[in-house]
């Protein structure tokens, strides 16, 4: 059973521990901007959003990469990054109608949501469980999956 | 069941792999008529700046990998193709029978008719062979004229700056990639480039190329001349369509498909950029020589080639770009469409740009530069029609609130919005 992540934006409190924690884990820095995840806030504040790849069915940054530097781990079900193929191309960017593959400068590579091979940080970073690592098949993920993908179909 | 598939690029490994997948008995064969193992044109620059190998570029990585799947991968060239037989004849001599043929036989670099294009020394940055030619004549300080600053005159430009030439990019037309931004984009990235050291002559034409000793003497028309040690050239591409002649498959600019990428021949169908399909918002056939279209394309042809038929809506044109280190994207209609509104927000100063299209309240297409995180969803919304509802003057006012409208629009119901 692959599990995901399961997002439940009235738990937010745009902490913003989880875009601390996926920086850290992932590019060894406590920086926002090098997160995966994304806080989006709402109303001044009010209502904030937290935002990354949901693994989709469909992976059309999989489909668009011209090298296969993008493939998918069948152990977590994430479409991961290759960095030792990406060339930085960043086709991914603009062919992912989530918009959640983005180019990292520095490294010249783009970046997207691996699930930390199976051990988010994120999820474990969430002090209010907004952030949740569950089953694939819970109900409320399914929930919200088909809503995200709802209108994208297949990459055609 | 007999699949033949001319070609061996994106558009034509994505249909043979899919159609193994649906056909797991059909025989399948791929036609290349390079020596090499199938490859990315578009990863060419990338092995230009020394930043991969040659397998770096290879479109699929395990040894094997076609073998594995059955798929039989042919080094000829098809000389011709008999639509009403079922047949195709090989330059290598014989002929191939099938009752499935993909044609995504790609296109050619071409070369304007300009005298002394076919010297040595001018060279296409087309095919893996070009590559190494342009590897082989340059090295730091080699001075290098590009003719053509399109799509792919600025990817190879940021090719050759990393390999340190003196470099003047040479472009007809008034701006920069003129057919993936207009000229507020254009000119900020015109500016930038010559910022870091690029010569950039616009409005310009290439009069002739001469041998001069060992240089190359470039001479503009109008204007003076210069010597240099190697010509690049990045004029346009063009379907590899002449095989085709006397075939019964109708052509325009490249093979007419239909929204099953289907010819007007019965069992033929075409992919990538030698198709001519439906684009996503007009409908109006076109050619997208880009990844995106090629993988689609490949896909959607191989399912209706096996018997699964599948509509495809249209392809979009979508590029990005980076020349010297400035990000810029593009987007279906950019332009504007008849009827509809398009608001914009320029920063010259620090080279940002975004300007969004809108039909009704559906965005049709989009401008960026320097913008780089969650650029995707711009095809998102584009792709799915979204109904921006209120947000439309909300992005008419400030059109960097796109992800904002993105989250709200296509994604608010999950949220309580």
């Amino acid at each position: 059973m692959h599990k995901a992540l399961l997002i439940d934006p009235a738990k937010c409190t745009s902490c913003l521990q989880c875009e601390m924690a996926c920086s850290f884990e992932n590019e060894g820095v406590f920086n926002p901007a090098k997160s995966r995840i994304k806080i989006f806030e709402f109303e001044h504040g009010a209502r904030a959003i937290p935002y990354t790849c949901t693994q989709c069915a469909e992976a059309w940054c999989l489909h668009a990469c011209p090298v296969e530097a993008l493939t998918r781990n069948p152990d977590t079900n994430a479409v991961e990054v290759s960095n030792d193929i990406c060339v930085g191309c960043k086709v991914c960017t603009i062919a992912c109608p989530f918009g959640t593959v983005n180019y990292n400068k520095s490294s010249g590579k783009v970046i997207k949501c691996d699930l930390c091979g199976g051990d988010p940080a994120c999820a474990k970073a969430c002090p209010t469980d907004a952030i949740t690592y569950v089953d694939a098949d819970w109900t409320g993920y399914e929930r919200m999956q088909a809503s995200a993908v709802s209108g994208h179909g297949r990459p055609a | 069941m007999d699949y033949v598939v001319i070609g061996t690029g994106p558009a034509g490994v994505v249909a043979a792999e899919t159609l193994r997948r649906s056909d797991p008995g059909g025989k399948i064969k791929m036609i290349g008529d390079e020596p090499e193992a199938p490859y990315s044109r578009m990863a060419l620059p990338y092995l230009l700046a020394e930043d991969i190998a040659e397998d770096g570029t290879h479109l699929r990585h395990g040894s094997g990998h076609f073998k594995s799947l059955g798929i039989d991968v042919v080094q000829d060239r098809v000389a011709s193709v008999s639509g009403a037989d079922g047949k195709l004849s090989l330059e290598s001599g014989g002929a191939l029978g099938f009752d499935r043929l993909l044609i995504a036989a790609g296109s050619h670099a071409i070369r304007p008719p300009v005298p002394g294009m076919d010297l040595d020394g001018v060279e296409n940055c087309w095919t893996l062979a070009d590559a190494r030619r342009i590897a082989a004549a340059t090295k730091p300080g080699s001075r290098v004229v590009l003719m053509g600053a399109g799509f792919i005159g600025c990817i190879v430009l940021e090719a050759l700056a990393a390999r340190k030439v003196e470099l003047t990019i040479v472009e007809m037309e008034d701006r920069m990639v003129p057919r993936m931004m207009n000229a507020t984009g254009g000119d900020m990235i015109k500016r930038w480039c010559e910022g870091k050291g690029v010569s950039v002559l616009t409005s310009t034409q290439v009069e002739s190329v001469e041998k001069a000793g060992d240089a190359l003497k470039v001479s503009f028309k109008g204007g003076e001349g210069m010597d240099v040690d190697l010509v690049v050239c990045a004029a346009g591409v063009r379907p590899n369509i002449a095989f085709l002649e006397g075939s019964g498959i109708e052509c325009g600019t490249g093979v007419l498909v239909d929204n099953m990428l289907a010819t007007n021949v019965d069992g033929i169908y075409a992919a990538g950029d030698i198709a001519e399909g439906p684009e996503l918002i007009t409908g109006k056939k076109e050619i997208h020589a880009i990844q995106p279209t090629a993988s689609e394309h490949g896909r959607i042809a191989a399912r209706n080639m096996s018997g699964y038929p599948t509509h495809y809506r249209g392809s979009l044109s979508m590029n990005v770009l980076n020349t010297l280190g400035l990000i810029s994207s593009s987007f279906g209609q950019w332009m504007g469409v008849d009827g509809g509104e398009e608001t914009e927000v320029a920063d010259a100063g620090r080279f940002k740009y975004l300007k969004l299209a809108f039909r009704d309240d559906v965005i049709v297409g989009a401008l960026a530069l320097g913008l780089t995180q969650h650029v995707g969803v711009i095809r998102g919304l584009i792709q799915t029609g979204t109904r921006l509802g209120p947000w439309k003057d909300r992005l008419m006012q400030d059109p960097h609130r796109v992800m904002e409208a993105y989250l709200v629009r296509t994604q608010g119901s999950s949220y309580g919005y």
